[in-house]
């Protein structure tokens, strides 16, 4: 039975308002904090408790706050990631609608720890409605004197605002963050320099993704040493995961990270199973942007272990046969399904979102789009595979920002797994167009590989 | 993109006092001298109130924020939320992604379009709806989903006979 650090009380009622969130133990992190601890002294807690950002990346939380450049006379800057656009992706719209409390108090406990006078949770636009529950959360903690001037009694002070975007899924990227908070467009900055150093209005500033700052919450309150204990490996604490596509149970999870995916996608715990009574045919399983894997190697790694819910489980095999954790999007796809569709959507989505700075970017998914448009559609050659490979090696590395890898990665990976699906698609134009591929031989278990 | 003629058509009306007081809350959220941080809260508020945003209503977003009209019109046509355009009263935008399209949102979209009339991006005769596919919406479990602005009203698990029982709710709150 997993823990639950983030979302043990996310099913009391009232939970939402700050009475009910204070008499369940809230902002009891904030008083250790600002009462008991520096501001060293957090940034060591979550050093220890071997947080990595939960935004995508995995960065190490602690050390990312430790580069953090402090210059004299020169205000920092705490900026939280709440873009969470990334197709398969809904954990923190989840956190914020309901327990919207966690994240002030997160803000708060990092704000401190960072020396952020200012704090801005840049939430993406279409959330509207969250945009006025964490409004009035943040009046709610003001009123209460976890905000403004003097917190505490502790001279600490902190203002903590929220900005909307405008819809546009690259300005999830950090620099394309920051410009378009600055009011401009989201087209991310070339780097270094980095914006520990030069972020927001040129100060140092420190993304972090609104998980990763709930996450303080439990760090501060039990000790890193605590959190550390969870987990496996350097995959400490727990992970909340995004369960959709064609599963019984679709839904928020916080999980262990180390938990076996199979034990996560069959267990009544979790996801209970495929909907529908239907086989498991594909796992995307960290968001878009990560490989897709047909559901031998999700379930089992090559070698034949059990596949584990971590940051090393989910990458074991390299990109030849694993995948990433990346922003514990994940998607699971049933024998109904067809991956071409699938991957021609994710790259109308990739040409769709290119900010347009870079040329393989800008250009390399339109081409791809295009490529998987007319497979998809009865009009493909059995040239186009190698053609869809070369499009996105010319893309991967070659650009300003990862969005450009982000766009290659899902192709690379579809075609290197379900390259008799594609061809399918283009030696049976009629029969791709009115229905699907089915399962083929990858549900079957792996032989062992013996080393 | 930005026509001229589409402000000719569509004359704006002046900026209400409660939407001049919102855009003043705003400017205060940054530092001194960084009031262009507000444009995109200033835009949204603005197409709130007037459903889309024309040249005349961006221009004086400019002038009120001391910032060119171009920096305001690069911003406009960048971020997808923001009309340059007038909609439906009521836009109805459905997510096209991945992961809803696993549990069925392309039927939703097909759904929309027989029940409206009208193809993506058109307004129908009455001018009460638009609709268009947008990018996940960050609530694929609970798919398919539609939002509808300014408020963003959010619509989780439909189905064609749900997504056609909100389409008539919408026509009997518009008539009354
Ligand atoms: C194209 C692109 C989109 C991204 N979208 C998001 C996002 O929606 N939310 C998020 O937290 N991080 C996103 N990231 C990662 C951020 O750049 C950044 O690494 C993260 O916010 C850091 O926070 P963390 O260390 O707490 O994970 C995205 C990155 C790229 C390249
Ligand atoms: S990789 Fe794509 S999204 Fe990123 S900066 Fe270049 S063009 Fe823009
Ligand atoms: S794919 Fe539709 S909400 Fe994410």
């Amino acid at each position: 039975m997993g823990r639950k650090l983030l979302l043990e009380h996310i099913n009391v009622p009232g939970i939402n308002t700050y009475e009910v969130y204070r008499s369940k133990g809230g902002y009891a992190s904030v008083e250790k904090a600002l009462k008991t601890l520096s501001p060293d002294d957090v940034v060591e807690e979550v050093k220890k408790s071997g947080l990595r950002g939960r935004g995508g990346a995995g960065f190490p939380t602690g050390m990312k706050w430790s580069f953090l450049a402090k210059p004299e006379g020169v205000p920092r800057y705490l900026v939280c990631n709440a873009d969470e656009s990334e197709p398969g992706t809904f954990k923190d719209r989840y956190l914020m609608t309901y327990i919207p409390h966690l994240l002030i108090e997160g803000m708060i406990i990092a704000s401190y720890a960072l020396g952020a006078k200012t704090s801005y949770i840049y939430v993406r636009g279409e959330m509207m409605p969250q945009i006025r529950i964490l409004e009035k959360a943040i009046a709610e903690a003001k009123n209460a004197g976890f905000l403004g001037t003097n917190i505490l009694g502790t001279g600490y002070d902190l203002e903590l605002y929220v900005q909307p975007g405008g819809g546009a899924y690259i300005c999830g990227e950090e620099t394309a963050l920051i410009e378009s908070l600055e009011g401009k467009r989201g087209n991310p900055r070339i780097k270094p320099p980095f914006p520990a150093i030069a972020g927001l209005y040129g100060c140092p500033t420190v993304v972090n993704n609104v998980e990763s700052i709930a996450a303080t919450v439990p760090i501060i309150r039990d000790g890193g040493d605590e959190y550390a204990k969870i987990g496996i490996g350097r995959s400490t604490g727990t992970k909340l995961i995004s369960a959709g596509g064609n599963l019984k149970k679709p839904g928020v999870y916080e999980i262990d990270l180390g938990v076996p995916v199979e034990e996560f996608i069959y267990s009544d715990e979790y996801c209970g199973g495929i909907a529908n009574g239907k086989r498991l045919k594909a796992v995307v399983a960290g968001g878009s942007s990560v490989p897709i894997l047909p559901a031998n190697l999700i379930l089992k790694t090559a070698a034949g272990d059990a596949r584990l819910m971590s940051y090393e489980g989910l990458s074991e095999g390299g990109f030849v046969t694993g995948t990433m954790m990346g922003s514990g999007g994940f998607i699971a796809f049933d024998e109904d399904q067809c991956i071409v569709r699938n991957t021609w959507n994710f790259a109308r989505f990739y040409h769709h979102e290119s900010c347009g700075q870079c040329s393989p970017c800008r250009e390399g998914t339109g081409w791809m789009e295009k490529v998987l448009h007319r497979l998809e559609h009865g009009h493909g050659k059995l040239s186009d595979m190698d053609l869809l490979v070369d499009v996105s090696k010319k893309i991967e590395g070659n650009t300003i920002c990862p969005l450009g890898d982000a766009a290659a990665w899902p192709v690379a990976s579809a075609i290197r797994h379900f390259r008799d699906e594609f061809e399918w698609h283009v030696t049976n134009p009629q029969a791709a167009v009115a229905g699907n591929f089915g399962l083929a031989h990858y549900a079957d278990p792996l032989t062992p590989v013996v080393a | 993109m930005l026509r001229v003629e589409d402000t000719q058509n569509h004359p704006t009306a002046a900026f209400s006092p409660a939407l001049l007081a919102e855009m003043a809350d705003m400017v205060s959220r940054y530092p001194e001298g960084k009031q262009k941080s507000a444009l995109l809260p200033i835009l949204h508020a603005v197409q709130a109130e007037q459903g889309w945003l024309s040249a005349e209503a961006m221009d004086k977003v400019a002038e009120y924020l001391r910032i060119e009209s171009i920096e305001v019109y690069e911003v406009a046509t960048f971020y997808t939320m923001y009309f340059l355009r007038p909609q439906g009263k009521y836009m109805l935008e459905v997510c096209r992604t991945g992961p809803c399209c696993l549990v069925g949102a392309e039927k939703i979209m097909d759904q929309i379009e027989q029940t409206l009339g009208v193809k993506e991006g058109e307004i129908t005769p009455d001018g009460l709806f638009s609709w268009r596919g947008v990018e996940c919406l960050a609530a694929c479990g609970f798919g398919p989903v539609l939002q509808i602005g300014p408020e963003y009203t959010f619509y989780e698990k439909l189905t064609p006979v749900s997504v056609n029982q909100l389409i008539s709710d919408l026509k009997v709150k518009a008539n009354n």
